[in-house]
C-alpha cells in the first residue's frame, strides 16, 4: 500500500513530463499545463497524505527496495524508498512550491513559444526531486542529484538562442562537475569501507568508519570519515552553491523566472543541505567536516550578501539573497543543528519562491524590464504583488512571527552554542549577516515599489497587475511565509520531529541546549526583542530607508567614497575573473600544450607523419637507381650475378 | 696441343668483350642485341668445349636449344626495334629512359 503510494507520487510528475514533452504537440498548450499540473498536484496531495499520517498518526518510517535494478560484485544496486520525517517534509515542500511555480508558469510563460516544453521540464524537475529526497540509497541519491543537475541545465539555457543564457547553462554545469566529482568520491569511500550503498549498512557501520584511517600519499593519514564527509560536502557545495563553487546559481538568472524560483531558490539548491542532513550519522563523527561545514557556510552566508547590496538586478539580487541564506543553512549543518538547517531551508523555500515569483510579476509588468534602476513607485500599480513580495520580504529579513524569523533566529542562537573549531567566526558571519540581509533586501523593495517613477512613459501606461495565474501563487505562498514558522518550530525544532531520521551526538546536541528554555512561539518570539539580530534587522531596513527613499543621492557618494571596496563587490570578488583567467585559461593552456607538444609534435609529427616522412625518404633516394637505361640494369645483373658466383665458389 | 683451358679462355673473352659492348655501347639498340648474341655464343662454346671433354652429347643438344631461341629473341628483338625506331625515330639508348624512376 505505502509502496504504491510513494511510487505514485514519484512517478505522477515524471509521466506528466513525458506527456506534454513527447506529446505537446498533439495536446497543445492547454493540455500541456492541465497534464503537468495534475501530476503535481497528486504528488503534492499524496506527500501531504503521507506526511499526515506520520506526523498526526504516527506511522512509521517506511524503508524498502522497490526494485533491484542489478547486484554486482555483491554490491546491490537498487530503487527503493526511505520516507521518514525528513524526507515526507523535504516532499511536501518540494511538490507544493513545484505546484505553485506551475500556476505560476502559466501566467508567466504566456506568449513564449517553449510553453510545453517549459512544462515538461519543470514537470521532470519535480521527479527528480523527489527520487532523490525519497532514496534510501546512494544511487539513487547520486541518481537524482544528477538528474536535478540535468534539469537545472535545460532550463537555464531554456532561451537557447541567447548567448548569455547558452553561456549561464554551460558554466553551471561545469560547476556542478566539480561539486560532483567529489560527491562521486565521498560515494565511493562509503563503498569501500562499507561494500553497501545503502544508507542503513552506511550508518550502522558508521562508528567503524571513523576509526580507520585513509592513506592517499605515502606517510599522510587522514581520518577515514572525514574524507568521506568532506568529499561528499564537496558535493553538496557544488549543488548547494557555497563558496568557491558558488558561481553558477547569479548566472543562473538567465533562465526563465519560474525556474529561478523552483530550481535556484527553493528546491533544488537545497538538495545539498538536505544530503548533509540526511548524513548526519556520518557528519556527527567527524568535527573536522563539521569545521569545515561551518567555516563554507558562515563565508557564504556574510560575503554574498554584500554583493547583493551592490547589484541592480532584481532576480540578481534575490539570487545573492538566496546563496547568503544557503550560507545561513550550511552554518547549521555545521553546527551540528541539523533541525535549524532543514527548518530554515523550508521556510526559506515559501518566502524566497515567493520573493522570486514576486520578482518575476514585477518583471512581466515591466515588460522583461530587470534593472532596478529604471522601477520605482510601483506600489500602487501592483497592489497584489507588493503586499505579497513585502511579505516575503518580511520573513526573510526576519520580522518576527514570520517564518523566516524562527528558523532564523533559531539557527542563529544555535551557533552561537557551538563548540566546533570555527565557531566564533561563524557566529560573527551570521548575525552581521541579518543586518546585511535586511539592507539589500529593503533596498530591493524600496528602488522597486517605492519611490519616484524611473521607467519611461511608455512602459507606464502599460503596467498593470498580472493576471490571477500569477497572483494566485504569491499569496498561495505568502500564507505560509507568514505562518508556517509559528506552527512548526516548536514541534520540528524542538519536540523530536527528527528523532530518528537526523543523529545527533550529546556533545554537539545545540539544539536540545536550546530547547530546553523553549515554551511557546510567543515566548520564542518575546525572547527575540532582547537579543541583537532583531536590531540589526532594524537597523537594515532603517539604512535601506535612509539611502533609497529618504536621501537617494547618498549611494552615489557613498560610492566615491568607499571606492576600493565598490570596486570589489562589483567584481563580486573576482571569483569570475580567477575561474576564467586563471583556471580556465590555465587548463586550457596545458591543454594547448599536450595537443602542441603530444599530440601535434609527437604524435602526428614524430610518429604517425615521422614514419611516412621517413618511407617516403628512403623511396626518393632509392628511386635514383631507377635510372631506366637498359645498360644500368644489364650491369647491375652482370654484378649480382659475379658475386652470387664468386661467393658460390669461395664460400668454403 | 689446344685444350680444354684454351675453349674456356676463349669463352671467358669474347663474354668479356659482350659484356664490355653493353656497358660501353651508349648509341645503338642494334649494338646491345649483338652483344647479347656474343654472350649466348661465349656460352654455347663452353657447352660445347666441356661436351667434348667430357664425352657427353647433352651438352651440344643444348647449344642447339639455344640457337633457336637467340635466333627467336633476335628476331622479335629486330621486330621491336623497328616498332621502336617508327614510333621515336631514334634507337639511341640514351633517349630511351621512360623507366627512369
Amino acid at each position: 500500500m505505502m509502496q504504491n503510494v510513494l511510487l505514485t507520487i514519484a512517478l505522477a510528475p515524471l509521466a506528466a513530463a513525458i506527456i506534454a514533452g513527447l506529446g505537446g504537440r498533439w495536446i497543445g498548450r492547454v493540455g500541456a499545463h492541465s497534464v503537468t499540473i495534475l501530476g503535481v498536484a497528486v504528488s503534492f496531495v499524496l506527500s501531504a497524505w503521507v506526511l499526515k499520517g506520520q506526523l498526526l498518526d504516527g506511522a512509521p518510517a517506511f524503508e524498502g527496495a522497490v526494485y533491484t535494478w542489478l547486484v554486482s560484485d555483491g554490491i546491490r544496486m537498487q530503487v527503493g524508498f526511505l520516507v521518514d520525517h525528513l524526507t515526507a517534509l523535504m516532499m511536501v515542500v518540494v511538490t507544493f512550491v513545484s505546484l505553485m511555480v506551475h500556476v505560476y508558469t502559466i501566467g508567466y510563460m504566456h506568449d513564449d513559444d517553449g510553453y510545453t516544453r517549459f512544462f515538461a521540464y519543470i514537470s521532470l524537475f519535480t521527479f527528480a526531486m523527489l527520487m532523490l529526497v525519497m532514496s534510501n540509497n546512494f544511487l539513487q541519491l547520486f541518481f537524482g542529484w544528477e538528474a536535478v543537475g540535468l534539469v537545472s541545465y535545460l532550463l537555464i539555457g531554456f532561451w537557447y538562442t541567447r548567448p548569455s543564457a547558452i553561456f549561464a547553462n554551460l558554466k553551471a554545469f561545469l560547476v556542478n562537475r566539480v561539486g560532483d566529482f567529489g560527491f562521486l568520491l565521498g560515494i565511493a569511500g562509503i563503498v569501500h569501507f562499507t561494500g553497501s550503498l545503502d544508507y542503513g549498512r552506511a550508518f550502522h557501520l558508521a562508528p567503524q568508519i571513523a576509526q580507520q584511517s585513509f592513506t592517499l600519499f605515502e606517510g599522510q593519514s587522514w581520518n577515514a570519515m572525514s574524507v568521506i564527509c568532506i568529499c561528499l560536502f564537496i558535493g553538496a557545495m557544488g549543488k548547494s552553491a557555497q563558496v568557491p563553487l558558488h558561481v553558477w546559481l547569479p548566472d543562473s538568472m538567465e533562465g526563465p523566472t519560474p525556474i529561478s524560483a523552483l530550481i535556484h531558490a527553493a528546491t533544488m539548491v537545497t538538495a545539498g543541505i538536505f544530503m548533509v542532513a540526511r548524513m548526519s550519522p556520518l557528519f556527527e563523527l567527524s568535527q573536522t567536516a563539521l569545521s569545515f561545514v561551518l567555516v563554507i557556510g558562515a563565508t557564504t552566508a556574510l560575503f554574498m550578501g554584500f554583493l547583493g547590496i551592490v547589484n541592480n538586478d532584481i532576480k540578481r539580487v534575490v539570487a545573492y539573497s538566496t546563496l547568503s541564506q544557503l550560507g545561513y543553512m550550511t552554518v547549521a549543518l555545521g553546527a551540528s543543528a541539523y533541525g535549524a538547517g532543514i527548518f530554515h531551508l523550508m521556510t526559506h523555500a515559501f518566502f524566497k519562491a515567493l520573493l522570486f515569483l514576486g520578482a518575476g510579476s514585477v518583471i512581466i509588468a515591466m515588460h522583461h524590464e530587470q534593472d532596478m534602476r529604471r522601477m520605482g513607485g510601483l506600489r500602487k500599480y501592483l497592489p497584489v504583488t507588493y503586499w505579497t513580495t513585502l511579505l516575503g520580504a518580511l520573513a526573510l529579513i526576519g520580522f518576527p512571527g514570520f517564518s523566516g524569523f524562527f528558523s532564523k533566529d533559531a539557527l542563529i542562537e544555535a551557533v552561537a552554542e557551538s563548540r566546533v573549531p570555527g565557531h566564533a567566526y561563524a557566529a560573527f558571519c551570521v548575525t552581521a549577516g541579518v543586518f546585511i540581509t535586511a539592507l539589500y533586501t529593503f533596498r530591493m523593495i524600496f528602488m522597486t515599489f517605492h519611490g519616484e517613477e524611473r521607467m519611461d512613459a511608455h512602459t507606464r501606461e502599460h503596467l498593470h497587475e498580472s493576471p490571477w495565474v500569477v497572483t494566485l501563487p504569491l499569496v498561495l505562498l505568502a500564507i505560509p511565509s507568514v505562518v508556517v514558522g509559528w506552527f512548526t518550530v516548536g514541534p520540528v525544532l524542538f519536540h523530536g520531529y527528527f528523532d530518528g531520521a537526523i543523529v545527533v551526538r550529546p556533545e554537539h546536541d545545540v539544539l536540545g541546549e536550546i530547547g530546553r528554555e523553549y515554551t511557546t512561539p510567543l515566548a520564542f518570539t518575546a525572547h527575540a526583542f532582547t537579543s541583537l539580530p532583531l536590531y540589526l534587522a532594524a537597523a537594515g531596513v532603517a539604512l535601506a530607508w535612509l539611502l533609497y527613499l529618504r536621501r537617494p543621492d547618498l549611494p552615489a557618494r557613498l560610492r566615491t567614497a568607499l571606492a576600493p571596496v565598490y570596486r570589489v563587490l562589483d567584481n563580486k570578488y573576482w571569483f569570475d575573473w580567477v575561474n576564467e583567467n586563471v583556471i580556465a585559461a590555465g587548463s586550457r593552456a596545458v591543454g594547448r600544450l599536450f595537443w602542441r607538444v603530444g599530440d601535434e609534435f609527437l604524435i602526428d609529427g614524430a610518429l604517425v607523419n615521422g614514419s611516412a616522412r621517413t618511407v617516403g625518404w628512403l623511396a626518393a633516394v632509392t628511386r635514383h637507381v631507377q635510372s631506366g637505361y637498359l645498360y644500368h640494369y644489364a650491369f647491375a645483373m652482370i654484378i649480382g650475378l659475379s658475386a652470387l658466383l664468386a661467393w658460390l665458389l669461395w664460400r668454403t | 696441343m689446344i685444350g680444354l683451358p684454351h675453349f674456356l679462355l676463349l669463352a671467358g673473352i669474347l663474354f668479356s668483350i659482350a659484356v664490355a659492348g653493353i656497358f660501353l655501347n651508349r648509341k645503338n639498340v642494334i649494338l646491345l642485341l649483338m652483344c647479347i648474341e656474343l654472350m649466348l655464343l661465349a656460352v654455347n662454346f663452353n657447352f660445347v668445349a666441356f661436351s667434348r671433354w667430357l664425352g657427353d652429347l647433352d651438352g651440344q643438344v643444348f647449344v642447339f636449344f639455344i640457337l633457336t631461341v637467340a635466333a627467336a629473341e633476335s628476331a622479335i628483338g629486330l621486330a621491336i626495334l623497328v616498332v621502336l625506331f617508327r614510333e621515336r625515330r631514334s634507337i639511341n639508348v640514351e633517349n630511351l629512359d621512360t623507366m627512369r624512376g
